[in-house]
């Protein structure tokens, strides 16, 4: 049971932000940054696919990838609930991007290790993507933050919304830590400091504000959420809701 | 027979999967790109690995299916099985597969080294596949496709994709 509400941790947090990012689509403020961030987007897609796919062999029976992905509600996802923060504007849309890719950066890294042959070799994979991702957020909080007053404005406002989130990404629950013991689930605490060492440097650089570690309470691991994820899983889901069973 | 790093027992399966096109860059075949990792021969039955190149390739599914079909019109029962490790890299496109891809229009993969260069610290260090002028400067690291970055050439001032290196 553990290793399944894992998994979905791990899967529910590419796909709320591959959802995030993909609402995107011809939105972005200029063709480059409308394509890269919708390329990413497939990544987590991507990512996605690999992890319910084995979900659902080792659930079986009538589970599969696309009940896994439209059909749970909000109580059955576990992605944490930085994920899900609404795009608002491109500053918001960077510093998510920014402070999640250089933790799942990490957390591959990790998870490479892993005694599960499965989540080792989707890591594997999805790290050599995770680089790029990271390249690419960090190269614009650095413009945008130490850019015009009002870039600089407006990242800082992003940050000061979206760091408190940040604090879950590093909350681990019973099931984590057995897994973690047995060699499964990476030990976030284990990167903790170099994940804050990562962003102070670069917020640093770009001329932003925090210093400090912000200890607020979440629960989206355990799934309980913020009111944004409701809407995301009605677009989500609407046409298995509508439609059930309908296929591509 | 070897095509890239790998062996085919049979020159006739060879054949048949080197007419099978990647449908996003369709002057490489799938033997150029590197997705097919083992094929296993026994009578007319066929075991294929396939990886993707990058996790959410659109294309991963078609592939599957191009290579079954391409092999199934010649009488062969193929099994397409996708494998994820190990993750493919921009190593296992042949030499062949290089040359067709920058007469396509798309500059190759440069070494991870060069690659890092070309692409954070905006050297100049692809060559432009119309004019083969190195003066090209980045345009963005994310291009027409997940692992293309777009370019532009700074003497003849066509945009052109570079296949980004994948270690």
């Amino acid at each position: 049971m553990s290793l399944r509400t894992y998994i979905l941790s791990l899967s529910d947090n590419a796909m709320i932000l591959g959802h995030r990012l993909s609402e995107l689509c011809g939105h972005g403020p200029t063709l480059e940054t409308d394509i890269a961030l919708t390329n990413i987007s497939l990544d987590f897609f991507g990512q996605v696919r690999s992890y319910l796919q084995y979900l659902a062999s080792i659930d079986g029976d009538q589970v599969t990838e696309d009940t896994l992905a439209f059909l749970r509600t909000e109580r059955e996802h576990h992605n944490c609930i930085l994920l899900e923060q609404p795009n608002v504007d491109f500053a918001h849309i960077i510093m998510r991007q920014y402070l999640f890719d250089v933790f799942q950066l990490l957390q591959l890294e990790q998870q490479m290790l892993s005694t599960d042959e499965t989540i080792a070799a989707i890591a594997a994979k999805a790290i050599k993507e995770a680089r790029y991702h990271q390249r690419f957020s960090e190269s614009w909080v650095l413009r945008l933050g130490d850019g015009t007053e009002v870039s600089h404005t407006k990242m800082q406002t992003a940050l000061d919304t979206l760091y408190p989130f940040v604090h879950e990404l590093f909350t681990q629950n019973d099931w984590e830590k057995e897994l973690v013991e047995q060699g499964i689930a990476s030990d976030v605490k284990g990167f903790e400091s170099r994940y804050y060492d990562t962003v102070f440097q670069t917020l640093k650089s770009a001329n932003l504000s925090k210093d400090d570690i912000i200890n607020r309470y979440a629960q989206g691991k355990n799934g309980i959420h913020t009111e944004h994820l409701g809407y995301i899983l009605t677009e989500l889901q609407y046409m298995q809701r509508a439609y059930p069973n309908m296929q591509w | 027979m070897v095509v890239g790093q790998i062996h085919i027992a049979s020159e006739e399966v060879a054949r048949l999967l080197s007419t099978v096109p990647d449908p996003e860059i369709p002057v490489l075949s799938v033997l150029d790109l590197g997705v097919v990792r083992r094929v296993d021969i026994d009578g007319k039955n066929i075991d294929i690995d396939l990886t993707p190149t990058y996790s959410g390739c659109p294309a991963m599914d078609t592939m599957a299916v191009d290579i079954t079909s391409a092999l199934l019109a010649e009488g062969y029962l193929p099994k397409v099985n996708l494998v994820l490790s190990p993750a493919w890299s921009t190593d296992w496109i042949s030499e062949n597969g290089r040359k067709k891809l920058a007469e396509y229009g798309v500059a190759p993969p440069l070494g991870n080294e060069l690659d890092k260069r070309a692409l954070l610290n905006g050297e100049r260090l692809v060559t432009c596949t119309n004019c083969q002028s190195t003066n090209t400067t980045i345009v963005s690291q994310f291009g027409s496709t997940a692992c293309k970055a777009l370019f532009k050439c700074e003497d003849c001032l066509e945009p052109f994709d570079y296949f980004k290196c994948l270690k």
